[in-house]
């Protein structure tokens, strides 16, 4: 009984995974694709927590669906109707070969995969209750992995200075708001 | 392990990424560029997770714990540049930057 329970949430979980990927990349409206996202991230945390990467379930819902997509809707409604053109324009062969490239891409992962691992697929490793959580991980970032941990720190320090340095108003800018408002006075 | 084979997360995964892809490739507007790159992001760290499941070991997991921090990095930089660009009253498409082409 347990088990059928799982492979419903596991499909369930897959099914919307997929189709708000799909929504993502479908609407029109920007707002739209960012919500969509979200539920797409969402979907793939019950996912992590079906691969008994427990921390790293909750880890998503905070920091992608919580954050990251909070920064990103902020940044949608900053634009407004300027937040760009809908779908690629160009002939047509360009769409049809996106998806052929894309098709591609997919067939030459699965047959990758296929080969590589395809035998050993089914007969995973026996895990303890402590695979995935949070103890685990704060024991091997401090141990086995402190120079991934440290280096991590240091590149989100310099992607927030960036990120000031980016959003700093330069004196040309400047100049352009103030002729506008010139021109509208 | 109840529930599918790790086989199936891999498919997910590769479907996922394929998506990503194709968003890539034909929406001209960067934010749904970087929307797509955050779904390509995702769709690796799944495959990451499910071989880690595989092997029993926590490499993989915390692999993606890095790739979940490199990501949000990439996403204030991006973020900021399509902030800077609106400012300069460019048109938001990738296909009108052309000052990089050569």
């Amino acid at each position: 009984m347990g088990n059928f329970l799982v492979w419903v949430v596991w499909v369930g979980a897959a099914f919307a995974c997929l189709g708000s990927g799909v929504a993502v990349i479908s609407f029109t409206n920007p707002f739209y694709s960012a919500l969509a996202l979200i539920g797409n991230l969402g979907s793939l945390a019950v996912l992590y927590l079906l691969a008994s990467a427990e921390f790293l379930a909750a880890a998503q819902v905070l920091v992608y669906a919580g954050a990251v997509m909070v920064m990103f809707l902020f940044v949608i409604a900053y634009l407004g109707d300027s937040a760009g053109v809908p779908f690629g324009g160009g002939p047509s062969w360009v769409a049809v070969g996106a998806i052929v490239a894309s098709a591609a891409i997919l067939v030459e992962v699965v047959v990758a995969i296929g080969l590589k691992a395809g035998g050993a697929l089914s007969n995973e490793a026996d895990v303890g209750a402590a695979f995935g959580s949070p103890g685990e991980f704060g024991r091997l970032f401090l141990t086995d992995h402190l120079l991934a941990f440290e280096i991590t720190s240091i590149v989100l320090l310099v992607a927030a200075i960036g990120g000031v340095i980016l959003g700093t108003q330069t004196r040309s800018e400047r100049e352009l708001d103030a002729q506008e408002a010139h021109g509208r006075a | 392990m109840d529930g599918p084979d790790l086989a199936w997360y891999l498919i997910v995964s590769a479907i996922l990424f394929s998506i990503g892809t194709l968003g890539v490739l034909v929406r001209r507007s960067p934010l749904i560029v970087l929307l797509s790159l955050e779904i390509m992001l995702n769709a690796a760290n799944l495959a990451l997770i499910s071989f880690a499941r595989l092997h029993g070991g926590h490499d993989g997991q915390i692999f993606a714990l890095t790739v979940m921090a490199v990501a949000a990095s990439e996403v204030v930089v991006g973020l900021g540049l399509i902030v800077a660009m609106s400012r300069r009253r460019l048109t938001l498409d990738v296909d009108s930057f052309r000052l990089l082409r050569g």
